[in-house]
């Protein structure tokens, strides 16, 4: 961990609906430093993807900072890597291209790195194939590296590995904190899985609905790996969850979940 | 370094994957462009012959009884004669030549403007307001209808038939350029925006290629509809080329000939149809569709 890389305050954000504009995110105010895991959990419709892609460059038109190394973030950027919850892969191109994109493979420099991130992402053999080929797990972890080839300084994943089974997202989750451990890359990652929120990230973001603002951090100050069948890891996953919890009841006792 | 993730991967063997599935890693032999198989081919091929076949057997049979005159029908022998006259004495050679010539011409021209005009549109709104209407309302003109102006405007000459082609191959590969950059999934180009593709490579990286199964089925139709106006076009007046050899037998009530313009026609227009499907099928391989 070191100097804070992603400064987010007072971010307010809402969208113009037929009903009137909703407000979708609140005064959040989020710091991340160098090198965090971030996770972000809420319910749905708690802003969560919203927010992801404000700092993403994707969404604008909303009030307060945001700044990535101190600049303000005007639009995409191959600086920040984003990672959606479908592999958005090119069809037509093969793993390696795919991965490549834009640069050629042609480039020696491109084509050391292409092969470094097919090892980390472990698809050595699947070079040649096509997106169709691909389990939904393999095609996440070449637009995981895809993303990485552009050396990011922060990699945003929306829910990578919500439409994956139990056993490819913890073999996901485990890939990822592989590269996360080789690459110090710094990672937002949002999902709805509390779990997956603990297993992964050094703090967790717990958002609540309505309108999208954040209750609690919570700092996982466990070691990694994480075995998830530990009394340490239950207490903290059970504190995620109760706050996870009153949540929901919020939304619940609002009346306007339903 | 995980323990489940310590997997070394043989190629043309099969590795289980965090989910448990088999998963089939591609060897040399499987490379991921298949080398053509004929076999689906010819069972093709085979099944499509069935009616053809039937249809002459029977054409033959009725002509060698005396069912119909030569004159109104001839046999299948007899135009497979002329055709054989026409074709050893080279005229058969020079007439496809030159109708091929114009044909490919006309398509050339016309398909490329109707490329150009289709990205122009798909990818700019304003050129879409400024040019698809007047591109449409011309489009529903029947170029059968536009022909005798054409002829009025530039003669009986070369230049009029190529016209009528160009006027009838532009809109095919226009319509479904247009939709098929119409069509890229914003998803995708969402991913564009990430990897900051400027806009060039999102044009040769991203659209083209997503848009790429419309343009090929545009290219397609545009060469069908080529191959017509071409009969239209050496219909109306031409001292070479197919159609000329079909307003030619008329004149000389030589039946059989028309019959070989027929079937040139037809055969020629179907071989073109076929090597462009062989290529759609190479280009489009990567597709995940229903394929029948």
């Amino acid at each position: 961990m070191g100097e804070t890389l992603l400064d987010i305050s007072n971010l307010n954000k809402s969208f113009e609906t037929a009903g009137g504009p909703v407000q979708a995110l609140h005064n959040v105010e989020l710091h991340v430093e160098e090198g965090e895991f971030i996770t972000v959990i809420g319910p749905s419709g708690c802003g969560k993807s919203t927010l992801l892609r404000i700092v993403a460059g994707l969404d604008g038109g909303y009030s307060g900072t945001v700044t990535l190394e101190g600049a303000k973030i005007n639009g995409p950027g191959i600086d920040k890597g984003f990672i959606f919850q479908e592999h958005r892969l090119f069809p037509w191109l093969t793993v390696e291209k795919n991965i490549a994109s834009d640069l050629s493979l042609r480039d020696p420099g491109v084509r050391k790195k292409v092969d470094e991130l097919i090892e980390l992402v472990k698809l050595k053999g699947f070079e040649k194939s096509y997106p169709r080929e691909l389990s939904g797990g393999m095609a996440q972890r070449v637009a995981i590296a895809r993303a990485l080839l552009r050396n990011p300084k922060i990699l945003l994943l929306d829910e990578p590995f919500g439409a994956l089974d139990a056993f490819t997202r913890a073999h996901m989750q485990t890939v990822l904190l592989d590269i996360w451990r080789t690459n110090r890359t710094t990672m937002i990652f949002v999902t709805h899985d509390i779990d997956e929120a603990v297993f992964l990230g050094n703090r967790v973001v717990i958002l609540e609905p309505r309108p999208g603002k954040i209750r609690k951090i919570v700092g996982i100050d466990l070691p990694y790996p994480r075995k998830k069948a530990t009394a340490s890891f239950q207490e903290l996953r059970l504190k995620v969850l109760s706050e996870f919890e009153k949540v929901e009841e919020l939304e619940l006792t609002d009346g306007a979940g339903i | 370094m995980s323990e489940g993730a310590k997997v070394i991967v043989q190629p043309g063997t099969a590795v289980r994957e965090g989910s448990g599935k088999l998963k089939a890693v591609p060897g040399k032999a499987s490379a991921s462009r298949r080398p053509i198989s004929w076999k689906p081919y010819l069972s093709d091929l085979g099944a499509g012959a069935i009616i053809p076949v039937l249809t002459v057997a029977l054409w033959q049979t009725a002509g060698s009884a005396g069912w119909a005159s030569p004159e109104f029908l001839p046999t299948p022998l007899a135009i497979a004669r002329s055709f054989v006259d026409l074709a050893v004495s080279g005229g058969l050679a020079h007439h496809l030549g030159v109708s091929l010539g114009r044909a490919f011409l006309g398509f050339l021209i016309g398909g490329a403007v109707g490329l150009l005009l289709g990205i122009l549109t798909g990818l700019f709104r304003r050129a879409e307001y400024l040019l698809d209407p007047s591109v449409q309302v011309l489009r529903l003109v029947p170029h059968l209808a536009i022909a005798p102006l054409i002829i009025l405007w530039f003669g009986f000459g070369e230049v009029s038939k190529v016209a009528i082609i160009i006027s009838g191959s532009f809109f095919p590969l226009y319509i479904n350029t247009f939709v098929g950059i119409r069509h890229v999934d914003d998803k995708l180009l969402e991913v564009g925006r990430v990897l900051s593709f400027s806009p060039y490579q999102r044009l040769r990286r991203l659209v083209l290629p997503a848009a790429l199964p419309n343009i090929l089925l545009g290219l397609r139709l545009s060469l069908a509809v080529a191959w017509i106006s071409l009969v239209v076009a050496e219909l109306i007046g031409s001292q070479s080329g197919v159609g000329f050899l079909i307003n030619e037998a008329k004149q000389n009530s030589n039946t059989e000939i028309i019959f070989v313009g027929i079937l040139i026609f037809a055969f020629v227009g179907k071989l073109i149809d076929s090597i462009f499907r062989v290529l759609e099928h190479r280009l489009l391989f990567w597709r995940d569709s229903y394929r029948g």
